[in-house]
């Protein structure tokens, strides 16, 4: 069964266009993230299939019903948010169990959930305590915690990791990839980091002005990018572009090589003058000009390289990927 | 810490000029508090002078104790501020929250028409109020005075309130929306208590012109039954002559209340209450 369905959803704010044709299927137990730029509807979108934000056209299908009209709290979705969004006048538990209450769960019901999210999240200790009293990622748990109770039929996380530092994020990423296997719940997430896109999902959505780029397992977008945005957006560093004529192929056609396909060669096609080297003990990454046009090659291991020095880079055909004008990949 | 404020010279400078504003602002309260327990030749002889066993009098309290209905005034004046603010605050809050939360067309002329309440004074509206007051039936009522008084209040408590509660996150009310609590209890649990300094912030500057009035009173409340205290105290102030005794222990006594209400409300003011619910 799918756990959502969009079909052809629009979402206008006045004039302005924000989603444009969005169609997606979620199945039971995936994990979906949407990932793009700033200001490309991603958030939006959550707000659409949360009942946050109407949509303008199309159909919402949530664990096959049709949830168009349905009421926020009906759809049988629970929701984490960027800034956490706990109720500061209730304790742990009550933030908890708040919903639970509305529902008109019965208390033994609401006890037991909460226990279990509570040891699920390591939350016992902090029950009683109220919001200000806790850390940032203790919050986090509690946005968790909340939204595990319900028992959702759908998670909705909103960014949200993007307020812990880079060492809580990275315990937190993957508390949460524990928790979607221990939960065997529909999960959709929405970011602008590619690297939780990357280690978090089984299914990708790149977006971009509102427009669906393409929809993919990450290696199949990794490997096989449909067209040039999804290629520069996935991977980091991004890929690298530059005309097709520097290598005397194809006029008007970009071609794209990823950094960690560039290897130094004495006799490679790519002739570079490297700007700035960064040692990062595994890798090194060269940052180089190929004419006007930047390069960045992840080199592995550990390389003594000069700033200011030219260079010959080669890399393997295979590894190339080439786009026409519109961006568009060239088989 | 920082270095110019850890000075100890900067520190005494700054103390030393915020005590002198302190004593300048409580001076004339503090003359009218001495003043009061004194007899009437004292009063003039020596203004400055604390009450001795020789001035020390109670005249003037008991000439307003006797003189009309002095709890009478006392309690319309309280009920009149109270329910004003009462309806301010309620309406006003109300009424930011929804132009400042839901996007409908006509938003931003609404929110203008309620700030135009800010720049023009109600009393040109004197004349029309009273014949409004007159065919309604409402005059010499109480709520004559608190009708008016909430129509005063309010454009500014909009105009404040709906600033604070666009800053008010929008998660916050989401996460109340997903858990499905209704548009009421968003208000009235989650918004309310975040923007509950600029609730203080706009009671008190509401409250003092109340209670302080004189014109609306006079005008459209004037019967002994619902004078409030400002225009009670007026019996005490004669074109010829002035009982000085009775006034200052009227005016002694009318400080009290907005003392209270005002230590009350500026507890909200300084408590930080947001902490904790966002980042």
């Amino acid at each position: 069964m799918t756990a959502l369905s969009l079909k052809n959803v629009n979402k206008s704010f006045g004039d302005i266009h924000v989603l444009k044709d969005i169609n997606i299927e979620v199945e039971e137990g995936e994990f979906v993230v949407f990932v793009g730029p700033s200001g490309c509807g991603k958030s939006t979108l959550l707000r659409v299939i949360a009942g946050l934000e109407d949509a303008t056209s199309g159909e919402i299908h949530i664990a096959g019903n049709q949830v168009n009209l349905t009421p926020p709290s009906k759809r049988g979705i629970a929701m984490v948010f960027q800034s956490y969004a706990l109720y500061p006048h209730l304790n742990v538990r009550g933030n908890m169990t708040l919903a639970l209450k509305q529902e008109g769960q019965s208390k033994a019901v609401i006890e037991e959930r909460v226990q279990k999210a509570a040891n699920m999240l390591d939350l016992g200790p902090y029950l009683d305590r109220y919001p200000s009293e806790l850390s940032g990622g203790q919050r986090q748990r509690v946005a968790i915690g909340r939204a595990i109770v319900r028992e959702p039929k759908l998670f909705l996380f909103d960014e949200p990791l993007s307020n812990l530092d880079a060492a809580l994020r990275m315990n937190t990423r993957i508390e949460i990839a524990n928790l979607h296997s221990q939960l065997g719940a529909s999960m959709i997430y929405v970011t602008h980091d590619q690297t939780e896109a990357m280690t978090l999902a089984d299914k990708i959505v790149v977006l971009r002005d509102g427009r669906v780029e393409q929809i993919g397992s990450p290696m199949e977008l990794y490997n096989n990018p449909a067209n040039q945005f999804v290629a520069g957006f996935l991977g980091s560093p991004s890929m690298n572009f530059f005309p097709a004529e520097l290598l005397g192929a194809g006029e008007g056609r970009t071609m794209g090589i990823r950094p960690e396909d560039l290897f130094i060669a004495d006799d490679g096609p790519l002739s570079v003058r490297v700007r700035h080297v960064e040692h990062l003990g595994g890798d090194t990454n060269v940052i180089a000009r190929l004419d006007d046009h930047q390069i960045t090659a992840r080199l592995f291991g550990q390389h003594q390289v000069a700033e200011g020095e030219s260079l010959r880079l080669g890399f393997k055909p295979e590894n190339t990927y080439a786009f026409d004008r519109d961006g568009q990949r060239l088989q | 810490m920082n270095k110019a404020r850890s000075n100890p010279l900067n520190t005494v400078m700054m103390h030393g000029a915020l005590i002198l504003y302190t004593l300048i602002a409580l001076f004339p309260v503090f003359v009218i508090l001495i003043n009061s327990f004194k007899t009437r030749k004292a009063i003039f002889r020596e203004p400055l002078a604390l009450p001795d066993a020789d001035s020390f009098s109670t005249i003037g309290y008991e000439t307003v104790m006797k003189q009309g209905d002095f709890f009478l005034y006392f309690q319309n004046s309280m009920v009149v501020t109270v329910a004003s603010l009462f309806f301010v605050l309620l309406f006003g809050a109300m009424a930011a929250y929804a132009l400042s939360e839901y996007r409908f067309r006509g938003n931003m002329l609404m929110g203008l028409y309620l700030a135009l309440g800010i720049m023009i004074p109600i009393r040109i509206g004197t004349v029309a109020i009273l014949e409004m007051m007159v065919a309604t039936g409402l005059v010499n009522t109480l709520w004559a005075l608190i009708l008016v008084y909430t129509a005063q209040g309010l454009p500014l408590a909009v105009f404040i309130l709906s600033e604070f509660m666009r800053q008010v996150s929008d998660d916050l009310k989401n996460a109340g929306r997903i858990d499905g609590l209704s548009e009421y209890t968003i208000f009235f649990r989650l918004v309310l208590p975040l923007v509950r300094p600029a609730m203080a912030t706009v009671a008190v500057f509401n409250m003092i012109p109340i209670w302080n009035d004189l014109w609306f009173p006079l005008i459209l409340a004037p019967a002994e039954e619902t004078k409030t205290l400002t225009l009670g105290s007026q019996v005490f102030i004669g074109q010829f002559v002035t009982d000085w005794n009775a006034v200052l222990s009227a005016l002694s006594m009318a400080i009290l209340p907005v003392l209270i209400l005002y230590v009350i409300f500026s507890r909200q003011l300084i408590r930080g209450i947001t902490s904790g619910a966002v980042k």
